[in-house]
This record gives structure tokens, C-alpha cells and sequence, in this order.
């Protein structure tokens, strides 16, 4: 959640890079050109070294795990991990679940966000500017001092335990409000003016016309609210209760609370968690690297 | 907070003079429609944020006077739960580990960033495959990446102790000792926020034009020199900028330390937030736990302040 908090949207062009200039120099700059190859490798190495570990976990037997000499690589791979995942917890009914809350969530946000992005972009009246400051406020609240308080309000409204107490109060943020009206700011003027003038009321204006010009807005708001509801953790913790509606995170967690150390199976369940994130952030790599960027630079 | 919204929606017609020229009535009319569009397309949001964001706030500052036992309502006790945090050898040992973590992570977290940006900025083949490796960290759930944390960790049968054992290094107590435990949080937190702090600055190098660098070259400054007097000074606003979320960030910490170490050994790794959730829900104490929420806020709002001071008067001074 916290990642994707933005403050201020301004365009920035962070996926458009920076022509390389060839430089011809001496064995100084082949030198300094074979050390940062290096360093990036290294740096790789590193940071894919967490996701290799737990697919060869996920793929190895437990004596292996739990054998004291060092080995990098699996000495034969077994799915009996993936098996014993499928067959001793509803981990498809998590899945399903996690698929359910991420796109209710992602629907109702990025759909009111846009309504609200379209008033404060293109609308005048009074008390604009005071809402929208108290909008953009709420970014600045930890959602954690109201955790108790939210629990509290999700019980006495009779929904604690079901889909929709994870999904309303996930959903009530702010978040997209500013890239919203950042980008339909710069829609010009004079298209909607023309559909105005044509008699087009407001709600048309935003079906027809704004909404097919926002396409590529739009993907980067259903994105990144997508990524940040499938790895929610702290409020569907504390918002669900019976396990068949557990999300996956929390399945993860409740299966380390059952099999405790049986690592194998802790990470086959990771990886089927996170192998969908991974597909689709490879998949949609610009979108994502342009919401994460334009989230914040000012 | 709605209601506000509505009534001033409902008093607007009330004005309008009659004997206006019609385009003045026109013009009226229009600022009407307006006004009526503009409130009707923010009201799912405002009723979103209304009432599972500005209700619990004030909630909790309410509970937060309360002495709560779990369920029903609680009875008002003023000061009692803040006197008492005072008194809380916990709360001030997760105080100050949550000082300690943000120390941490912010600073290393930002320079690890900028130096990813500046190497992602340079001439490199491959640019884009290192991008990715380096961003794609930030997808991994938080409760995946403590587990595979927690995994790596272990003391005893986690791959870097054996890593450790195999160089002679010996194992390090990464669950018994605080101190390690602190530092395999704040490590694990590092492999999650370098990708983010990268982009951000790699977004502000972008912007800073080469003849800047070409000129200084000429002049005989360093690569050093350079990154110095150049690089730093031109991404200041990213700077800024990530220094809030950063902190911001540190201060909320939660699904990688309640996963990886639940606040232990004992309450060496205890953050504000853990320890709130603890009180919260595991032993209901929840007047308590709201008040810890509320410090938090109050460091949190603090924090922005002396920021957003600091930043206006570095901006009137230059």
C-alpha cells in the first residue's frame, strides 16, 4: 500500500531513456565500462538471488533443506511441495478469493477515482479546493492508526468476515484522485467544449469522451491498485475470519502458523502467490515503472 | 463530512436574481449544472473516504480516551491509556526501534537508490534487463518476501548461515540476538525499497541535461567532483521527496517484521505498529492500541511539518 502512496503527480518521463552517447576514450573509460557490468551483475545477483531461492525451495525435498551442507541448486526436483499445498489447504479458494477482492477493489477505485479526478480537473465550484486538500490529506494518514477503529466500524456495520469488509475500506483511498486529474487537465479544452456545446451533459462528456482518451490512465490506475490489493496484508488480516475466505498472503501465513518449518511448502505457496504478479509486471513493465515514477516526482 | 457537501448543493439555487440578461441566466445556469455535476462525481468518493477513512480517524482519537475490555463500549478515562504509554517500557523500546529502523532503511535505502539510478543512467548494455531485475522486487508481496526472508535467515538451517559456515565466517544468531534480528529486517526491507528510490532518482537524473556534465569535464572536474557537485544538487527534489515516503514508510512497518520475527526475540524488534496490532487484537486492549495509533499519527504529521518547513525555507534561501 504504502509504496504506491503518491502525493503529487507530476508527468515525468522515467521510462524514456536517455540516448547513450558513444564515447570513444582511452582503456580509462573501457576500464570504468567493464566495472559498472560488473557492479549490475553483482547488484542482479543479489536481488534475484531471494525469488531463485524459493523456486529451488519450493521444487526441493525437505531432507534437503534440512541437510547443514551448502548446496545452490536442488539435487532433483519434486512437485510433491505443490501437491501437498493443492491437497492439504483450499489453496485454489484463496486464489479465487485473492482474484475476487483485487478486482471488485480495483473496479469500484479506479472507476470513483476517475468521477472524482473529472470534478476536480474540469469542474468549478465551491469547496473544490478545500476537498480536494482534504482528499490529498488523507494520503498522509497511516491507515494503521485506524486499524482498531476500522475493525470496529466493519463489525458494527455486520459486514466483519466477509468479502466486503476487506474491499470497502480498501477501496476508500485517495490514491489515483491526483493522476486522474493530472491527466485529464491535460485533455484540451476545446474537445470537451465542443461536446458541451454539441448539448453533451457532463456524464456524457465523461463516458465518451474522456474516458476513451484516458486509456492509457486508466491501465496504470488498475495496475498498480491491483498489485498493492493482491499483496495486501494487515487489513484482510484482521477483516477476515473463517479460513475459506482467506486471501492468499494470509493463507501464507496461515500455513506457516499449521506446518511451521516445512519450508518446502511455505514456498510453493509463495510462489504461486507471486507468480501472477510477476507475469503481469513483466507483461505490463512500462505502465508499472511509469505509475511507480509518476506516483511521486515532483 | 458529506453532509456539508449537500447542503451547500442544495443553497445554491437559492439566489438567482430574476430580471438577469439571459446570457448572465445562461451563464448561471451553467455554473449551476456545474456545481450539481461536480458534487454528484465526487460523492462515491467522498462517501468512501467519509466513512471508512474520516469516521475511524475520529474513532480512534474517541478510544483512544477509553478503556476498552474487548467488546461492548468502553468507559471514558481521559488521559489514562496516553499516562500509561508513558509509563511503557515496550512502547519506548518500540519507539525507539522504530527510530532505529527508519535510521536504517532511509538513509541506506536512498543511497543504494541513487547509486542504482546513477549506474542504470550510464552507458551499459542491457539497460533495460537490469531495470527490471531491480524493479521487480516491488511486485513480491511483503508477506512472501518476509517468508523467504525468514527462510534465508535461519539460523540454523538458512542458506546464509551455511554460506557463512562454508567461507568460516561462522553462523551469525540472526533469531536469538536483537541486534542481528534488526539488521535481517532491515536487510530484507532494503531488497524491497531499493527498486523504488532507483526509479525516482533515475526520473530525476533524466532530467538533468549532459552539457552540465560535458562542461564540467572540460573544466577538469572528477568523476567524483561531478557526482558531487552536479548529480546530487540536481536531483534534490527527488531527494525530498523520497525522504517523506521513505520515512513515512518506515515509521508504518509492519508485514515484514510481524511476519519475520513477530517483534522478538523478547521485544527487540517490536515497531509501533506491531505493537499496536498486538494490543489490538491479540490481547484487546483497544483504547490502548488507538492511542499508540494516535502517537503515531502525531510523529507522522510532526515529521511532514518540519519537512514541508525545512523545504520552504531552503526554497526561499535560494
Amino acid at each position: 500500500m504504502t509504496t504506491t502512496t503518491p502525493t503529487l503527480a507530476v508527468a515525468s518521463a522515467a521510462t524514456s531513456t536517455s540516448p547513450a552517447r558513444p564515447r570513444k576514450r582511452g582503456r580509462g573509460a573501457r576500464i570504468s565500462y567493464i566495472v559498472r557490468l560488473l557492479a549490475a551483475i553483482a547488484v542482479s545477483i543479489v536481488l534475484l538471488f531471494p525469488l531463485y531461492w524459493m523456486i529451488v525451495v519450493a521444487f526441493s525435498s525437505k531432507q534437503e533443506l534440512l541437510s547443514r551442507d551448502l548446496r545452490l541448486w536442488p539435487r532433483e526436483f519434486t512437485i510433491a511441495n505443490f501437491t501437498t499445498v493443492f491437497d492439504t489447504f483450499p489453496t485454489v479458494t484463496w486464489f479465487g478469493n485473492s482474484v475476487v477482492i483485487a478486482v471488485f477493489v480495483t473496479a469500484l477505485t479506479v472507476l470513483v477515482n476517475l468521477l472524482a479526478g473529472y470534478a476536480f480537473a474540469r469542474l468549478r465550484f465551491r469547496g473544490s479546493n478545500l476537498l480536494f486538500l482534504l482528499a490529498l490529506s488523507t494520503l498522509m494518514l497511516p491507515v494503521q492508526v485506524i486499524m482498531v477503529s476500522q475493525f470496529k466500524l466493519v463489525t458494527e456495520l455486520g459486514i466483519y468476515g466477509t468479502y466486503w469488509a476487506v474491499i470497502l475500506p480498501t477501496a476508500a483511498t485517495a490514491f489515483g484522485i491526483f493522476l486522474a486529474r493530472q491527466f485529464i487537465i491535460g485533455i484540451p479544452e476545446e474537445i470537451i467544449e465542443a461536446a458541451r456545446v454539441d448539448g453533451a451533459g457532463h456524464f456524457r462528456v465523461f463516458a465518451q469522451i474522456v474516458l476513451p482518451l484516458c486509456k492509457p490512465l486508466i491501465a496504470v490506475l488498475i495496475l498498480l491498485t491491483f498489485l498493492s490489493t493482491w499483496n495486501d496484508f494487515a487489513w484482510p488480516l484482521i477483516a477476515l475470519k473463517q479460513s475459506e475466505l482467506y486471501t492468499l498472503p494470509i493463507g501464507l501465513l496461515f500455513l506457516k502458523g499449521q506446518y511451521g518449518t516445512d519450508y518446502g511448502a511455505i514456498m510453493a505457496l509463495a510462489l504461486v502467490s507471486v507468480l501472477p504478479m510477476i507475469i503481469v509486471f513483466l507483461v505490463f513493465q512500462r505502465y508499472f515503472v511509469q505509475g511507480f515514477a509518476r506516483s511521486g516526482i515532483k | 463530512m458529506t453532509t456539508p457537501v449537500l447542503e451547500e448543493a442544495a443553497a445554491a439555487p437559492g439566489g438567482t436574481p430574476r430580471a438577469a440578461p439571459s446570457r448572465r441566466r445562461a451563464s448561471r445556469r451553467r455554473a449551476l449544472n456545474d456545481a450539481l455535476a461536480g458534487y454528484t462525481f465526487l460523492l462515491p468518493n467522498l462517501l468512501l473516504l467519509g466513512v471508512f477513512l474520516f469516521l475511524p480517524l475520529v474513532w480512534a482519537v474517541r478510544l483512544s480516551f477509553e478503556r476498552t475490555g474487548g467488546f461492548g463500549d468502553g468507559e471514558f478515562v481521559g488521559l489514562d491509556n496516553y499516562i500509561r504509554l508513558f509509563g511503557d517500557p515496550i512502547f519506548w523500546q518500540s519507539t525507539l526501534n522504530t527510530a532505529l529502523f527508519t535510521v536504517l532503511t532511509v538513509p541506506l535505502s536512498m543511497i543504494i537508490g541513487l547509486a542504482l539510478a546513477v549506474l542504470m543512467n550510464s552507458v551499459l548494455p542491457a539497460r533495460g534487463l537490469f531495470r527490471t531485475i531491480i524493479v521487480l522486487p516491488m511486485v513480491i508481496s511483503g508477506v512472501a518476501t518476509a517468508l523467504v526472508g525468514v527462510l534465508i535467515f535461519d539460523q540454523n538451517i538458512g542458506i546464509l548461515n551455511k554460506l557463512l559456515r562454508f567461507v568460516g565466517l561462522g553462523a551469525a544468531p540472526w533469531q536469538s540476538d536483537g541486534a542481528a534480528a534488526i539488521l535481517s529486517v532491515v536487510l530484507v526491507t532494503l531488497w524491497i525499497r531499493c527498486g523504488f528510490n532507483m526509479l525516482i532518482y533515475l526520473a530525476g537524473l533524466q532530467g538533468v541535461s549532459p552539457e552540465l556534465y560535458e562542461s564540467a569535464r572540460l573544466d577538469g572536474a572528477g568523476a567524483w567532483n561531478q557526482f558531487r557537485y552536479i548529480t546530487v544538487p540536481m536531483v534534490g527534489p527527488s531527494t525530498f521527496f523520497l525522504l517523506i515516503m521513505n520515512v513515512i514508510y518506515s515509521f508504518q512497518v509492519f508485514d515484514i517484521v510481524y511476519v519475520m520475527t513477530g517483534g522478538g526475540p523478547g521485544y527487540s524488534t517490536s515497531v509501533l505498529v506491531t505493537y499496536a496490532y498486538q494490543n489490538g487484537f491479540v490481547t484487546r486492549d483497544q483504547g490502548y492500541a488507538a492511542a499508540i495509533g494516535i502517537v503515531l499519527l502525531l510523529i507522522t504529521l510532526t515529521f511532514t511539518f518540519v519537512q514541508w518547513r525545512a523545504s520552504r525555507t531552503r526554497d526561499l534561501v535560494e
